[in-house]
């Protein structure tokens, strides 16, 4: 404390502008939208602005035969609906069991519940790569290769989502749920219509980057998706990459930006929820 | 899968439930729950079950399977295993490529989860600043950790480009040739740490962020704002305060650091020469690609032994330091 009240005086006479401050700031940003300028410019480019010496920063024209020719190629329409679809019910499942588990942990009786508590949390320990295996002989076996179930359902279980759940259920007074016991609602009722509406926030968060994590999801569809027709937008993109021996790089950057353009906009819309998911694991752990 | 936890409620069950039915009026729920623990019970297992039903199908059941396939020399979808007992452990430890593994594992860990760390804080301090404008660089920073992974790759890949890419074209201006990103084992490892910085940083530095913004302002600005002198505030004041934000960062980064599995696959495939091969991608690639299912295993059992050490020494370690 005494550092700081010693130095404030001094700190606030000579405060010009902080031009350094902003030259790093201005630095941090440009490493970090420039590769993203340059993927969108490349979308836009033809074969011969592409493959010269010196390096052609802009493209001469705005054209979107890059565009066309990778949705021509691959299945663009199906990747969009199969990522939409195991994105939408994957997380929306994830975020019931999430819900459920936590409101079990928090407001009902189990003589192990401690026990069940820790089998979620150590779940968190294990990297989903270590069960590949058994995992795809598992799904395999259920006849479930190239389904939406086979790509959802090993990934469904709520681990992270129970945990800050939970944290944020502990917190809640205990006056609404003695009014909703009052009110003689079941515990169904009291988890849709007490809980839920006043964790909006908190849901949303952790929803939101549920989201973004199925709709990033690689490995698990990539092993169990051969057929073009049901593959994800990242899995559907590395497809454009083998076509042919060399890469395509105006094609293939194109489809890069129909893959990260939708979550990009979606990112600054909702940026402040976001953050808000992604720090909440932080703060209350 | 449930049902193993405990044994199935007895009949008996139904009694007191439907007796403490008649007077709904009490208005003490303890009470009530005590008298008829069972269909709490009932009530918890329908709550939590599916859940813990997935969980154990899915991830436990898996990880003792897991054991058990190491032990085999068997192919991915083909009848006939083979027990060989350890001798796939035998084999990982001798194998010649071992070692260079090994090696690629942990530099890519140790650059991504600790340059995470150094560069996320910076980037920390920098957007605690009482500046404009960091509201938005906050978010641009955040952007590339919330993009697919494989698109992030690719982007990359042609910005690395050692003919036609953005590097090689800087590296000319200043009249230095690029190395081949693409055929050198080293470089190529280099770019790959590069774009996961890139893309993960901005995950850190708003963690930090968020531990910087509950530390007295006077404290950070002192050490962020002037010389040397504030260094060491800054070493002996804030750096403390951080230390659980350090703690969580450090487990969390290097789970999803070891966990790597999107940008090796589409930059680089584990190559060139296995220079970006670390022990996650060989454990795709023995299972998938070299159809030896039951070493793949015994990599990813090793590998999970070796997390689940190091997570140990972590919290070990920070119990002594953040009792301060």
């Amino acid at each position: 404390m005494g550092i700081a009240t010693t130095h404030l005086p001094t700190t606030a006479r000579r405060r010009p502008t902080p031009w350094g401050g902003y030259l790093t700031l201005l630095l941090a940003v440009a490493v970090m939208v420039l590769p993203l300028v340059w993927m969108v410019l490349a979308g836009f480019k033809g074969r011969d602005e592409i493959y010269t010496s010196p390096i052609q920063w802009l493209p001469a024209t705005v054209d979107g035969s890059n565009y066309a020719q990778a949705l021509d190629t691959v299945p663009f329409g199906n990747f969009f609906l199969n990522s939409a679809i195991t994105t939408v019910i994957g997380a929306g499942l994830k975020m019931l069991l999430g819900l459920m588990t936590a409101y079990a942990l928090v407001f009902l009786e189990f003589p192990l519940k401690k026990l069940v508590f820790g089998i979620v949390i150590f779940a968190l320990l294990v990297p989903q790569q270590i069960v590949i295996i058994p995992n795809y002989t598992l799904v395999a076996s259920l006849g479930w290769i190239n389904t939406y179930q086979g790509i959802i359902v090993p990934g469904l279980a709520s681990a992270f989502g129970t945990f800050l759940f939970r944290q944020h259920f502990l917190t809640l007074p205990a006056s609404i749920l003695e009014a909703a016991a009052l009110d003689g609602a079941g515990h169904w009722t009291r988890l849709w219509r007490f809980i839920v509406p006043i964790s909006a926030p908190t849901i949303a968060a952790v929803a939101l980057v549920s989201i973004v994590g199925e709709w990033n999801e690689y490995l698990w569809p990539l092993l169990v998706v051969d057929r073009a027709e049901m593959m994800t937008l990242p899995v559907g993109l590395t497809l454009l990459q083998n076509n042919d021996g060399v890469t395509n790089w105006g094609v293939l950057m194109a489809a890069t930006v129909l893959v990260t353009a939708p979550v990009l906009i979606a990112f600054f819309a909702l940026q402040k929820r976001i953050v808000s998911g992604l720090t909440a694991g932080a703060v209350t752990g | 899968m449930t049902a193993g936890t405990r044994p199935a409620p007895t009949p008996g069950e139904v009694l007191p439930a439907t007796a403490s039915a008649a007077p709904p009026a009490r208005p003490a729920p303890v009470q009530r729950k005590r008298r008829r623990p069972y269909r709490a019970w009932l009530l918890f297992l329908l709550f939590a079950g599916p859940n813990v039903a997935l969980l154990v199908i899915f991830t436990y059941k898996p990880l003792l399977q897991s054991l058990q396939y190491s032990t085999l020399q068997w192919n991915i979808g083909s009848p006939v295993a083979r027990p060989v007992g350890l001798g796939n452990y035998v084999d990982w430890f001798t194998d010649p490529t071992t070692p260079r593994i090994v090696t690629v594992t942990v530099i890519f860990t140790l650059a991504t989860v600790g340059g995470g760390m150094v560069i996320g804080l910076l980037l920390a301090l920098l957007l605690n600043r009482r500046l404009k404008f960091t509201g938005a660089a906050r978010t641009i920073v955040v952007a590339p950790y919330v993009l697919s992974g494989v698109a992030v790759g690719l982007l990359w890949l042609f910005v690395f480009d050692p003919n036609f890419g953005v590097t090689s074209a800087l590296l000319r201006m200043i009249g230095v040739t690029s190395p081949n990103w693409y055929t050198d084992p080293a470089w190529a490892l280099v770019m790959i740490i590069v774009v996961y910085l890139w893309k993960n940083v901005g995950y850190v530095a708003l963690i930090y962020l968020a531990a910087l913004q509950s530390v007295p302002r006077d404290l950070v600005e002192a050490a962020s704002i002037d010389g040397a002198g504030t260094l060491r505030s800054f070493r002996s004041i804030v750096l403390p305060l951080l230390g659980p934000t350090t703690f969580f960062l450090a487990i969390t980064t290097l789970l999803t650091s070891l966990q790597s599995f999107d940008l090796i696959h589409a930059m680089t495939r584990g190559g060139p020469l296995g220079g970006t091969t670390t022990m996650m991608y060989q454990i795709y690639e023995e299972g998938f690609r070299s159809g030896r299912a039951g070493y793949s295993s015994a990599v990813a059992t090793i590998l999970f032994l070796a997390l689940l050490l190091m997570t140990f020494v972590q919290l070990k370690y920070v119990d002594r330091k953040v009792h301060y």
